[in-house]
């Protein structure tokens, strides 16, 4: 395992661990946690931290990365938004491999497509003013954490008064899809593992409903192996107690009120709707639409684009794996026809997604 | 995708700043910002946005991790 050569605070580390196994043992059952955040997920697997978890404690991934719960539908139309004249659409790079329905951008973009990588939106935003004939869809997809920088663009963009910049947005919330998964009976989980950036925009505050009307602890945890660790000591020690609160291990970063700012740029632009996710399905207010003022913005408002039905690729367990009820290596097409190099489904594709980092340190 | 990283200001004109980690540069907006930040200061970067500010150890603390588990390219 990679922590005991390589990391700086193994006894640290390994004291928590000792911690947790006795507070486990203390507490006398078993309790499930689930992370909803990438790069939780990618830290617990690099760092082979369930290797040291006690017995009776386990640990289950959830919808982390936004790439991987947009569904097909979304990518159709991203794709349908390329095929149109004078368009470029640009887009964050993991966007690019995800398999559609019947192509990928990637696709398209070998057989002609402008589509252009960029880094911020605000590089859309630029695109859209070096290319005043042209129109600029930005492929808008993300959390809490992402939404206030694509708001921010629009805002940019009318300032600059442009008219060829646009966003395609399947924007999505976070504690709302928690509530469905805390009330799934079938995935019995004890606790969660707070997203760590999602949490500086919306404050621990924002979980306060699911701590104290749905009764599971949460905490907001850093990347570090011993802020995970020490995150799951502080949810096996509510769950000995019989208590469930809303706890900050993330201090450095997450503040209860979160950042008041992005959340007002936020509002300002989106306003709340029910989202369709791949493998959840369709969560009432959970995602973010562009609100109708600033609907030439707004490709779903602004533009008619024709697309095919869509379809998942056959025998993927995506949907499985976000919900946290399969592992990837229970998906019969991990590491044999989906690898890294050739994925399949949506969270191998992914550099967050559960099935990328289970191929890349979990075998 | 939605990866935060540390950087350190290296400079602000309105709310249109420089960001620098490991050498590389990156303009960071910080409209998002809700607290004053100066030359020096340290802030998480997401999507070009600072998204909020972070003393310097912690920062240094919190990159030490996303240097192993990231890819430079991911990072900046
Ligand atoms: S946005 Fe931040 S908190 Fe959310 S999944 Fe990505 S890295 Fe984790
Ligand atoms: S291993 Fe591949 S096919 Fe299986 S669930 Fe993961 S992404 Fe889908």
């Amino acid at each position: 395992m990679k922590y005991q050569d390589e990391y700086r605070d193994r006894d640290l580390v390994q004291g928590l661990a000792e911690r947790l196994r006795a507070c486990a043992a203390g507490a006398g059952r078993a309790m499930t946690f689930m992370e909803v955040c990438g790069t939780h997920t990618m830290a617990i697997y690099q760092y082979g931290l369930r290797g040291l978890l006690p017995p009776e404690v386990r640990l289950i991934s959830g919808p982390g990365c936004p790439v991987c719960v947009t569904p097909n539908t979304y990518l159709d139309k991203a794709i349908a938004c390329c095929r149109l004249p004078d368009t470029i659409v640009a887009t964050f790079g993991d966007m690019l491999r995800v398999p559609g329905s019947t192509s990928s951008l990637m696709e398209e973009r070998a057989r002609g497509a402008d589509i252009r990588i960029v880094y911020s939106p605000l590089d859309a935003v630029k695109i859209a003013s070096a290319n005043p004939d042209r129109r600029v869809v930005f492929l808008g997809v993300g959390f809490e954490t992402t939404a206030p920088t694509i708001a921010g663009s629009i805002l940019a963009a009318r300032t600059a008064g442009l008219a060829n910049f646009l966003v395609l947005s399947a924007h999505k919330t976070m504690p709302t899809p928690m509530q469905a998964l805390a009330a799934d009976p079938e995935l019995a989980i004890d606790g969660f593992i707070c997203p760590a950036h999602v949490s500086t925009i919306i404050g621990a505050d924002a979980y306060l409903p699911l701590a104290e009307e749905f009764g599971r602890p949460c905490v907001i945890t850093g990347f570090e192996p011993a802020d995970v660790l020490q995150g799951v000591l502080m949810l096996a020690g509510q769950v000995a107690k019989g208590e469930s609160r809303v706890e900050i291990q993330y201090r450095r970063a997450v503040k209860p009120e979160g950042n008041r700012k992005a959340r007002e740029i936020l509002d300002q632009v989106f306003t709340p709707c029910d989202a369709e996710w791949r493998g959840l399905g369709t969560i009432p207010g959970s995602g973010l639409r562009i609100r109708e003022e600033f609907a030439a913005f707004d490709v779903e408002q602004s533009l008619a684009l024709t697309v095919e039905p869509s379809c998942e690729p056959a025998g993927c367990r995506c949907g499985d794996v976000l919900k946290g009820k399969i592992t990837p290596f229970d998906c019969p097409l991990f590491a044999t026809v989906c690898t890294a190099d050739a994925p399949v489904g949506a969270c191998m594709v992914s550099t967050e997604g559960t099935c990328a980092a289970a191929y890349k340190y979990g075998r | 995708m939605c990866l935060g990283v540390p950087m350190k200001l290296v400079s602000i004109d309105g709310t249109d700043a420089v960001a620098e980690i490991d050498g590389v540069q990156r303009e960071a907006s910080l409209m998002l910002l809700d607290e004053e930040v100066a030359v020096g200061d340290f802030v998480i970067v997401h999507a070009g946005f600072a998204i909020t500010r972070l003393d310097e150890a912690e920062a240094l603390e919190t990159l030490s991790i996303m240097r192993e588990v990231f890819d430079p390219e991911d990072m900046a």
